[in-house]
């Protein structure tokens, strides 16, 4: 008797067990597996069609070609570290050799200056884009909540953000161009002249989505919380810090999001149009170059492209997610 | 006992583009120490509109109402609303959305343990205690109107205003709600203006009922005053003379007095409209 209900037992832990296991091997199947065989087959066309497109720049690249540049770029990147270190290392050897020759020589210390690698434009456009926002956040979030409290500033505000949200920031480049060069002046500037023209253009399209969000957030506030808060008597500061700004933060965080996915785009745009250092000149660098491994390259740009910014929206969304007290708007 | 709230010949206009909606005329109601009162009336009748007067969040166009001898002029904690919708700050614990209130109200009064510990009261005294930590998305209806009331009573108010605060539950959770209100009235004695839908609510709480006509130009009807024995017992009272006697005059007054004339859809159109009107 007792054998066979502790066998039952065991059967019915050992049927436990394999349900969860089914569950566990399900998911896995619709996380991993199919998005997987979409890849698959997309890697399969994508070789299908570039065998028979052929180009000014010879075949169209194929996933095998991009994967092979993937490493050659990586490789160049090293190549150009090692002579980077090399050229420090002789400069102070020379120096240290006209030092010991005459104690009085000012040893002389210059920059390398050699090309900028695939990585070195990542890292530079990453800064950009990360500067430009932050910048804009800084002006938007804050004008947005007091346009959101304010009526009247609504009312003045609202027609020149309704004007400027349409202008492709590109728009303003060469305008920012001159601006920057007017009045940005500096024997030696701490900070490049491209770098601020691509970050003011990033600043300027990521400004209108955050301020018209943040405004939004602010003016749909649930009618009773303010309401509770004129019970509660909450001072101006309270009021906005308590009830307004926690109420507001997930149309913040969407605008936010929103804006950092334009604000990607637009950059490697503008970098290709001003030449200003970052994944667009290297693109079109390339393009200019028009070796046989160009296109593959750019294509290897491109993947590289997408895939930040589908990290940069994905870490959005983690903060989001740790930040916001509503969990609905903070999904995908 | 005193005479605590004086609502003295109030009445509201509101602009709308084809001129003034009078919404109220003439309301006139003196409120005791420790009275409970509810509004009762039609949809649309402006209960709504007299409780939002008396607490401060809309402006009579004539007339004034008077707390203790002085004059309301704008919203404040010593007349605590307890919402329809409970409207707690969905980003607050219970316990937080208490003491956003009782920081705000005693502010340096109260010792941070003393503050603590009346917080805690106060949750207790709605049976919350056990969910202290819980957000408002986490709890059920009528958990969060609990909470709302508790914020409500933790500013110890001189008086407190219901606006249909179970309207949004269940029939077993409203009852439920309505008999802890009787312990909490019995304990702490407020003075409550309460606006309701529902008669049996009305009747089953309330010292006065205060019936009103309907709007536009609405005004008190008729008073009725409740003189069923204290502790109440909804059971007992089911069956009682004069309880159902009660309730059937509440009932003779919303459905033959004040019977609503124009067919229900006419009469949803016109609400609307001044809604619009009021939103505009």
């Amino acid at each position: 008797m007792s054998t066979a209900t502790s066998l039952n037992d065991e059967t019915e832990a050992r049927i436990a067990w394999l349900d969860t296991a089914l569950e566990f091997g399900s998911k896995a199947v619709k996380t991993i597996a199919i998005p997987l065989v979409g890849i698959v087959i997309f890697l399969f066309f994508w070789a299908a069609t570039a065998q028979n497109v052929k180009t000014s720049l010879g075949q169209f690249p194929g996933p095998a070609a991009v994967l092979e540049q993937f490493g050659t770029l990586y490789e160049e990147h090293r190549n150009e570290r090692v002579k980077e270190t090399g050229f420090y290392e002789r400069q102070d050897v020379r120096n240290a050799k006209r030092m010991a020759a005459d104690p009085g020589y000012q040893p002389k210390v210059r920059g390398y200056t050699g090309k900028e690698t695939f990585l070195d434009q990542i890292v530079t456009s990453l800064i950009t884009v990360m500067s430009g926002f932050l910048v804009a956040a800084i002006i938007a979030i804050p004008l947005g909540i007091a346009i959101g409290l304010n009526k009247t500033l609504n009312a003045a505000v609202n027609p020149i953000i309704q004007i400027f949200k349409p202008v492709s920031p590109l728009a303003w480049l060469p305008l920012v161009t001159m601006l920057v060069s007017a009045t940005y002046v500096s024997s030696d500037p701490m900070i490049a002249k491209s770098f601020l023209n691509s970050m003011i253009t990033v600043t300027l399209c990521c400004l209108w989505p955050m301020v018209i969000n943040s405004s939004l957030g602010v003016a749909s506030i649930n009618k009773d919380l303010i309401n509770v808060s004129k019970v509660l008597r909450l001072p101006a500061i309270k009021h906005v810090q308590k009830i307004v700004i926690p109420a507001s933060i997930p149309m913040i965080f969407t605008g936010m999001r929103m804006s950092l996915g334009v604000a990607w785009m637009v950059l490697i745009a503008a970098e290709m149009l001003a030449q200003s250092p970052g994944l667009g000149k290297f693109v079109w660098d390339e393009f200019q170059n028009g070796s046989s491994n160009s296109l593959a390259r750019i294509m290897a740009a491109v993947l590289m492209i997408g895939f930040i910014g589908f990290l940069l929206d994905r870490g959005m969304l983690a903060i989001q997610r740790r930040v916001s007290w509503d969990k609905s708007t903070a999904s995908n | 006992m005193s005479e605590k709230l004086d609502i003295s010949n109030i009445s509201m206009d509101f602009p709308t583009p084809n001129g003034p909606f009078t919404a109220l005329k003439d309301v006139s109601l003196k409120i005791r120490e420790g009275e409970f009162v509810s509004l009762i009336g039609h949809s649309g009748c402006g209960k709504s509109t007299v409780l939002n007067v008396v607490a401060g969040l809309h402006q009579a166009t004539s007339g004034g109402v008077i707390l203790n001898g002085k004059e309301v002029k704008e919203p404040g904690p010593e007349r605590a609303v307890v919402f329809q919708n409970h409207s707690l700050l969905p980003w607050l614990s219970a316990y937080e959305n208490v003491e956003l209130a009782v920081k705000q109200v005693f502010g340096s009064d109260k010792t941070k343990a003393e503050t603590k510990e009346w917080i805690e009261h106060n949750l207790k005294l709605v049976h919350m205690d056990h969910a202290m930590d819980k957000r408002p998305d986490e709890i059920s209806g009528g958990m969060k109107q609990r909470v709302g009331i508790a914020r409500a009573l933790a500013m110890q108010p001189e008086i407190l205003l219901m606006d249909e605060p179970f309207g949004a539950l269940d029939a077993l959770t409203r009852a439920h709600m309505q008999d802890s209100l009787m312990d909490i009235q019995a304990e702490l004695n407020n003075t409550v203006i309460m606006i309701t839908h529902d008669v049996d609510e009305a009747v089953l709480l309330s010292d006065r009922i205060v019936m009103m006509t309907n709007g536009p130009a609405a005004t008190i009807g008729e008073i009725l005053e409740v003189d069923l024995e204290r502790p109440r017992d909804r059971l007992a009272l089911a069956e009682d003379p004069k309880y159902v006697h009660l309730r059937s005059e509440v009932l003779k007054f919303l459905y033959e007095k004040q019977r609503k004339v124009e067919s229900i859809s006419g009469g949803k159109t016109k609400v609307k409209k001044s809604l619009k009107a009021r939103a505009a």
